[in-house]
């Protein structure tokens, strides 16, 4: 289990205030879907997905990625217990969407780079390295279940 | 071989020409030593990497940033020839340096954010997309030679 200093706290917790988490959410699963093409293939039924445009305007895409970013303030809440945070959530991606725990690591990533565009030079390395590490732990708490 | 087509390619050198790469290097190095702090392994030889602060303004970081950034360089003028661009390196970095393949990705991912912070909302999705394909490209090309 990863551990956080009360510093990787305080960054990840001040950051998320300032975060609009609707738009955010949709700008980081629509970025998914732009820049792992392959990842789209989790959500045939949101209907038009053919260009990167279609993709960032589709209303499925932003309310699902809204969805997943409220998810993840869970996570902020809970940063010393993520693997309990995201039991429920683990079974359901191995046992019902059946997703490569992969595209986890790289949601992870979209959403760092989604931070880097909102902060600019606010997201120093140091931030960026406190967000890494959340990422890289809810990552690995959303596949504690897989079997 | 990876194929990039002729918006890739002008996406990609669109942003790379108003880069100053020598920044840009020191400041890629530097928060991959802060990011991931097991990379400092590779630079014993480069003094005080004590805090992101001291690996920031650390002149040899700084130096050799720019090295491995102008060496992009190259990359982005031969994107269709990645592997042979890049053979030369790719032993080095196999017979002699002994570098992970791993953090090729590690490195090309700290790119895309320094992108980030530094462009923007012009840092677009398809813009994103065009620079993932080349860091994963380059980080295959440099991992070409290993055996």
């Amino acid at each position: 289990m990863g551990h956080f200093t009360e510093e990787d706290k305080a960054t990840i917790t001040s950051l998320w205030g300032k975060l609009n988490v609707e738009d955010a959410g949709g700008e980081t699963l629509g970025r998914l879907l732009v820049v792992y093409p392959w990842t789209q293939r989790f959500f045939d039924s949101f209907g038009n997905l053919s260009s990167a445009s279609a993709i960032m305007g589709n209303p499925k895409v932003k309310a699902h990625g809204k969805k997943v970013l409220t998810s993840l303030g869970d996570a902020v809440k809970n940063l010393d217990d993520l693997k309990g945070t995201f039991a429920q959530l683990s079974e359901l991606h191995c046992d019902k969407l059946h997703v490569d725990p992969e595209n986890f690591r790289l949601l992870g990533n979209v959403l760092v780079t989604v931070l880097a565009i909102h902060f600019g030079k606010e997201f120093t390395p140091e931030v960026q390295a406190s967000w890494q590490k959340m990422v890289a732990g809810v990552a690995s708490a959303l596949s504690s279940r897989y079997h | 071989m990876v194929h990039f087509t002729a918006e890739e390619k002008a996406a990609v050198t669109s942003l790379w020409s108003k880069m100053n790469v020598e920044e840009a290097g020191g400041e890629a190095l530097g928060r991959l030593l802060v990011v991931y702090p097991w990379t400092q392994r590779f630079f014993d030889s480069f003094g005080n990497l004590s805090s992101p602060s001291a690996i920031l303004g650390n002149p040899k970081v700084k130096a050799h940033g720019k090295k491995v950034l102008t060496s992009f360089g190259d990359a982005i003028k031969n994107m269709d020839n990645l592997k042979t661009t890049f053979a030369k390196l790719s032993e080095l970095h196999c017979d002699k340096l002994h570098v992970d393949p791993e953090n090729f990705k590690l490195l090309g991912n700290v790119m895309v954010i320094i992108l980030a912070t530094h462009f923007g909302k012009e840092f677009t999705p398809e813009v994103q997309a065009a620079w993932q394909k080349l860091v994963s490209a380059v980080a295959i090309a440099l991992a070409h030679k290993y055996h």
